[in-house]
């Protein structure tokens, strides 16, 4: 049985905001297929009592002192910007 | 003689005498380039104006002080993936073909602290994804033993770039072997430090728990220099352990009487190429002689590492690379009538293949109704991966393997199906999960192809590590064979 239909793997594609071709679907569907049936050898493992590592180290909640610092200077973070106007970065309508 | 024959410690004193300058060790860089690099293409971005004006600096304040920092005036290439202030950083991803950054990654200040001289920017995997150059958005990059064949990844360009001696060293990154693999393909020396060890503020992230930065060298005392120089705490990474750095030089004193070496039966097994096996024993022999002692022994969960680690990875890769959407920086579509269409055809437009498979793969593993099946169990066998090497730990001293099941495979050997390609990482993802560190370092030749010693050691125990290659080098050949290009 196949681990992942196709409308699944448009519906991720929809999250992860990727636009995906009817024939990269199809493909995806397959490999994603693939991918996930190899990483079902996991469960052979009996995980009931294991903890879950997030990572190795022993940090936790890393804080730091709040102060007030400034922030990069405008021209400077407008510069990589694909669009930008009277000093903000601009996008393509949100709000019909 | 190139110049980059000589170790660190020599060409220091070269330099203090004055019989040479930085400006020639530039020049020594940048003219090999220009015989070379039409056949490696190792870089993709030159910083040669730049790279001369610091020369020049360095050399007239060398007139007036003599040289401080043990990397004065040294040539350093850099991987895409850490950005420098001005100079252009892709991660090899045409979504960010045009990124200028705005501040230099905590490794890059450093080096600068260090006074070394940045030569260019290095080819890799599309934000590090791959084992082969192959997934570079850009180009792609050659082995210098066998041009037929890939440098490794994703870290290719880092190890090439040092093996055809366009630079003296260089720095890569590692999530799940990216500095080991090519160093072993490309017969040079590779270090992944413990996870935490080096800052990854300005390291753009893949799988940030299990990203790491380091060193690729020429030899192992060059590597323990240039680790010395990046590694240390820094507020800037929240990851960053609170750890002094020890004097790694005064560990390589060629000492390892009693030393306990670990060599697990999985990293021996089916699919380890015979030549490479055989590297690996004669390895063991040299230890044995030099005083170390071995035994097999078992990491039984090492089978479960590929899969937990394409889950895990993909997972972070998929939250991580949602930045690149083409609001702030780089590429943006031209044609989009909306926001959300916008995002979704810049980020068609702008990834390339692997790096959509593994951000959907993680879109998948992540989303509801999945993630206890997928990413959480990875989690928790994550935890099994890593208590197999504290196990091993409590009774020795290193871990000792091949550092990849093959040496160095031609291009499109294994592009066809993602999932061989993901084999070629076996033996180095389980050290990534348990976060311990570990070298690549040259250990023999098959059919005239570089292949890697792989020592993994206990968290924060580089010092053993870096013991225990360098022994094993100064009682070798192997390290001073160069390709010829």
């Amino acid at each position: 049985m196949s681990r992942i239909s196709e409308g699944q793997v448009k519906h991720v594609a929809h999250l992860a905001r990727l636009a995906i071709t009817e024939e990269e679907a199809q493909l995806l569907t397959d490999q994603l297929d693939k991918i996930i049936t190899y990483a079902e050898q996991l469960n052979e493992l009996n995980t009931d009592n294991v903890e879950p590592t997030a990572h190795v180290l022993e940090i936790k909640n890393v804080m730091r002192e709040d102060r007030a610092q400034k922030g990069l200077p405008r021209e400077e973070v407008l510069k990589n910007a694909p669009e930008h106007q009277d000093g903000q970065v601009k996008v393509p309508g949100i709000i019909e | 003689m190139s110049l980059f024959e000589h170790k660190i410690s020599e060409l220091h004193k070269l330099l203090h005498k004055r019989d040479i300058s930085v400006s020639d060790l530039v020049d020594e860089s940048y003219k090999r380039i220009g015989e070379v690099e039409g056949k490696v293409q190792a870089f993709l971005t030159l910083d040669e104006e730049n790279a001369r004006t610091t020369a020049k600096a360095l050399d007239e304040k060398a007139v007036q002080n003599g040289p401080t920092s043990k990397l004065y005036g040294l040539p350093i290439g850099i991987k895409d993936n850490l950005v420098t202030n001005g100079l252009r950083t892709t991660a090899a991803s045409k979504i960010l073909e045009n990124f200028h950054p705005i501040y230099d990654a905590t490794v890059i200040q450093k080096l600068k602290q260090a006074e070394t001289v940045t030569i260019g920017k290095l080819n890799m995997d599309e934000f590090a994804m791959g084992s082969s150059n192959e997934n570079s958005g850009f180009q792609k990059t050659h082995n210098p033993w066998d041009l037929d064949r890939v440098p490794g990844g994703s870290s290719g360009g880092s190890a090439a770039s040092v093996a055809a001696g366009e630079v003296l060293f260089s720095l890569g990154s590692d999530t799940g072997g990216s500095i080991r693999q090519p160093a072993s393909f490309c017969g040079v020396v590779g270090m992944k430090p413990t996870y935490g060890l080096v800052s990854r503020f300005g390291l753009i992230a893949f799988a940030s728990s299990l990203d790491q930065i380091g060193p690729i060298t020429r030899n192992v005392e060059d590597n323990a220099y240039l680790l010395t120089a990046i590694a240390g705490y820094d507020e800037m990474d929240s990851t960053s352990a609170k750890v002094d750095v020890p004097d790694y030089i005064a560990s390589l004193n060629g000492d390892i009487k009693g030393l306990k070496i670990a060599v697990p039966k999985e990293y021996l097994g089916e699919g380890v190429n015979e030549e490479i096996r055989k590297s690996v024993m004669d390895a063991l022999a040299v230890l044995e002689q030099l005083g170390a002692t071995w035994e097999e022994v078992s990491l039984p969960h090492s089978k479960y590492a590929l899969a937990t680690y394409y889950l895990l990875s993909s997972s972070e890769a998929s939250a991580n690379l949602a930045r690149f959407d083409g609001v702030r920086y780089g590429y943006r579509t031209p044609n989009a009538e909306n926001l959300i269409e916008m995002y979704k055809k810049t980020r068609a437009e702008g990834f390339g293949e692997e790096v959509k498979r593994r951000i959907m793969l993680g879109t998948f593993a992540l989303s509801s109704g999945y993630y206890d099946a997928y990413y959480k169990k990875a989690q928790k066998v994550r935890t099994l991966i890593k208590q197999d090497f504290e196990k091993v730990f409590e009774q020795y001293d290193v871990i000792v393997g091949p550092t990849t099941p093959t040496p160095a495979f031609k291009f499109g050997e294994n592009t066809s199906d993602p999932l061989t390609m993901y084999a070629n990482d076996i033996l180095t993802i389980p050290v990534n999960l348990a976060g311990v560190p570990a070298i690549s370092v040259p250990c023999g030749f098959d059919q005239g192809l570089p292949l890697g010693l792989q020592i993994i050691g206990r968290h924060f125990d580089e010092s053993t590590v870096y013991k225990v290659a360098h022994a094993f080098e100064q009682a070798t050949s192997f390290h001073k064979q160069q390709p010829e290009l």
